[in-house]
């Protein structure tokens, strides 16, 4: 992995206006991205994963603005960004996104040629015939067969894995430094799953992108990433290889998200599932935000919001269970997998 | 495509032969005085000699037959009351040219006033103040609410009083005359229009694919022109056809208000004055004219989404 930070983001605060409240929905994350490597944020619903990718681009709603932080990249706060003009330097030149439902994401109305070759002219400054061969090459490049025929069909004449396939077309085509993969499956077959996520490494090789992937699925997690943000009620609470959260997770909201992984069930037993609801982010949260869901919180859990405890320069964790000061928890999912072993 | 549409023509062509037959049959049933001008002061024997002139002593089937050959020659029949013994045809090529004429000004100005308005509403929703969006809004529920009677004579009223001294009655050749009867016409349509196009187009903003562009890094404008606008446009354009055709018919209230001399009011008139051929008449005139303006409609549509093809492709699910 290259040790270059491509994008860096800081205690970054976003706030939305909703029926005359205010609900703030990422709370002080920080972040950094390293050039060429694919990093995943995992988070429950709500959790504000999607909110906080977009805000890299500029994307969010009306009713949403960045209240703190800085989100670095190129030299440049992209904080301070306010006109469309200043977001159309990042938008698709520099970071493009792949979406959810590729049932939805594209144009009903027009033909596949045209819409990738709206990015093909935007971002690689083609026309005419230069750009038709560019969009051809899309195509080709993502594994669509017969590109000269699927160029002038309409989306519903593609299924729903095909579409995906478009919509990363789309992307790399505007030849991005930075790719965010917001759910990229979750729409799609299983068996088309593994293709698409295949393809956004073959993508990712070809043209040395950074890739960002978003989900709540850790089986995809563990198929593409690099690295793991773990995400819950707006703040990143570990970040660590994808290695070190699988089998050494520190947060107790780690241990409980593996926990309820169907394969670490065992055979005759109820699914572990967390109790409790995520906190409500209309009215501040103190201390921890899990600890009213973790039946092992400590006191100062409720108190005071814990800093991030390095336990190696790749993995960190926010918890107080790491404060030299704190009692011993077992890690469950360590006691899991001893237990499954013996 | 074409076997789409063929498949609509013939379709609405069998509807119109069903209504000329119900029309046909419902006007039997009405008074017979309908075929006189003077029926009080005939006698019996006279009655009878016109009835049998007019063919109406034959048969039913026979009425039918010699009626749908009438009508597909393209003779309407004769007026027996409004006009007595003149063609519906000559009668109605005096009119609609002036109720056509007017409606496709007005038309055109609403379009082009209504549709910019609408995708500015659109715009200016989803910024801070909404200035623009508020200012539609206000617009329309005014002219939706007010009924388009109030409204017809304040503007007439408001034309005629102000320093342009535009004459308040319509006069054919004075082109100064025409200006306050088409602004009547156009309200409501700029309001409609307006209306519709921002409602779909604002649907069409909140859709995923408009997310998607907006990340590819397509400008707001471009976005707007050429997504959103298009696609809200699509069910839309259902209707124009319609509306065009309708200008055909005039506007029963302007029309009297100017007191031009157009359709408008020439249906109610007839049925008054109980001239049957004339109903007969007008009311095939306008079954013909919606449901042209369906097929036409149904066309246009078929041409702008590609979704709508009825013919089962290969490879698609």
């Amino acid at each position: 992995m290259d040790s270059d930070i491509i994008l860096s983001v800081r205690d970054l605060d976003i706030k939305f206006t909703l029926r005359g409240q205010t609900l703030h929905a990422i709370r002080g994350a920080s972040l950094d991205v390293y050039k060429g490597e694919s990093l995943a944020i995992v988070g429950e619903s709500g959790s504000g994963k999607s909110v906080f990718v977009k805000s890299f681009m500029g994307l969010l709603d009306a009713n949403g603005s960045i209240t703190g932080g800085e989100i670095l990249y190129n030299g440049e706060d992209l904080t301070r960004y306010r006109t469309e003009k200043d977001w159309l330097k990042i938008r698709g030149r520099e970071i493009a996104m792949v979406l959810q439902d590729p049932m939805t994401s594209l144009n009903p109305l027009k033909t596949i040629g045209k819409q990738i070759e709206e990015a093909v002219r935007l971002h690689q400054g083609l026309r005419g015939s230069e750009a038709r061969r560019a969009v051809l090459e899309a195509l080709a490049d993502v594994g669509i067969d017969q590109p000269e025929r699927r160029y002038r069909q309409y989306p519903h004449e593609f299924s729903g894995g095909m579409r995906q396939r478009v919509v990363i077309a789309i992307a790399i085509a505007c030849r991005p430094k930075i790719l965010i993969c917001d759910e990229p499956t979750t729409a799609l077959d299983v068996t088309i799953q593994a293709q698409i996520l295949e393809l956004i490494k073959q993508m990712q090789k070809k043209y040395h992108l950074t890739t960002i992937y978003i989900t709540h699925d850790l089986g995809v997690v563990a198929n593409v990433a690099d690295r793991i943000a773990v995400m819950y009620a707006g703040g990143i609470v570990e970040i660590g290889t994808c290695k070190e959260v699988f089998y050494e997770p520190l947060h107790p909201y780690t241990w409980a998200l593996l926990s309820s992984l169907p394969q670490l069930g065992v055979k005759g037993q109820p699914l572990f599932s967390i109790r409790g609801t995520p906190p409500n982010l209309f009215h501040e949260v103190r201390g921890d935000a899990f600890a009213p869901r973790n039946p092992q919180a400590l006191k100062i859990d409720f108190l005071q919001t814990p800093p991030f405890f390095e336990v190696s320069p790749t993995h960190k964790a926010r918890t107080w269970l790491l404060d030299p000061r704190a009692p011993k928890v077992e890690n469950p999912i360590l006691a899991r997998v001893r237990e499954r072993r013996e | 495509m074409a076997k789409y549409i063929l498949k609509r023509v013939l379709r609405s062509f069998v509807t119109m032969l069903l209504i000329i037959i119900v029309v046909f049959l419902l006007l039997r049933m009405m008074p017979i005085e309908g075929y006189f001008e003077n029926y009080d002061k005939l006698s019996q024997t006279q009655i009878d000699v016109r009835l049998t002139q007019l063919g109406l002593k034959d048969p039913l089937y026979k009425q039918l037959w010699n009626f749908l050959k009438q009508i597909f020659s393209g003779d309407l029949g004769v007026s027996n009351v409004f006009r007595k013994d003149v063609s519906i045809n000559t009668i109605v090529a005096e009119k609609i040219p002036i109720s056509l004429q007017l409606g496709l000004i007005s038309l055109a100005i609403a379009l082009a006033l209504g549709l910019p308005l609408g995708a500015m509403m659109a715009r200016s929703s989803r910024t801070r103040w909404k200035l623009w969006d508020k200012f539609g809004t206000v617009f329309i529920v005014l002219i939706q609410a007010v009924p388009a009677a109030a409204y017809h004579i304040l503007i007439q009223f408001a034309g005629s009083q102000s320093s342009l001294k535009l004459p308040m009655l319509f006069s054919q050749g004075n082109l100064r005359s025409y200006i306050l009867p088409i602004f009547s016409l156009a309200i409501g349509n700029i309001a409609y229009y307006a209306m519709w196009l921002r409602r779909y187009m604002v649907d069409e903003s909140n859709k995923d694919y408009i997310r998607l562009a907006r990340a590819k890094g397509l400008p707001g404008r471009s976005i707007s022109r050429r997504h959103m606008f298009r696609n809200a446009m699509v069910p839309l354009i259902q209707y124009i056809p319609n509306s065009i055709l309708f200008t055909l018919m005039g506007s029963l209230y302007v029309e009297s208000l100017y007191s031009i001399p157009g359709m408008g009011g020439l249906l109610v008139t007839v049925i008054k004055r109980q001239d049957n051929t004339m109903v007969q008449a007008l009311v095939l005139i306008y079954a013909a004219i919606s449901i042209l303006g369906l097929l036409f409609g149904d066309i246009l549509m078929a041409i702008l989404d590609p979704r709508i093809s009825f013919t089962k492709k290969e490879g698609s699910r």
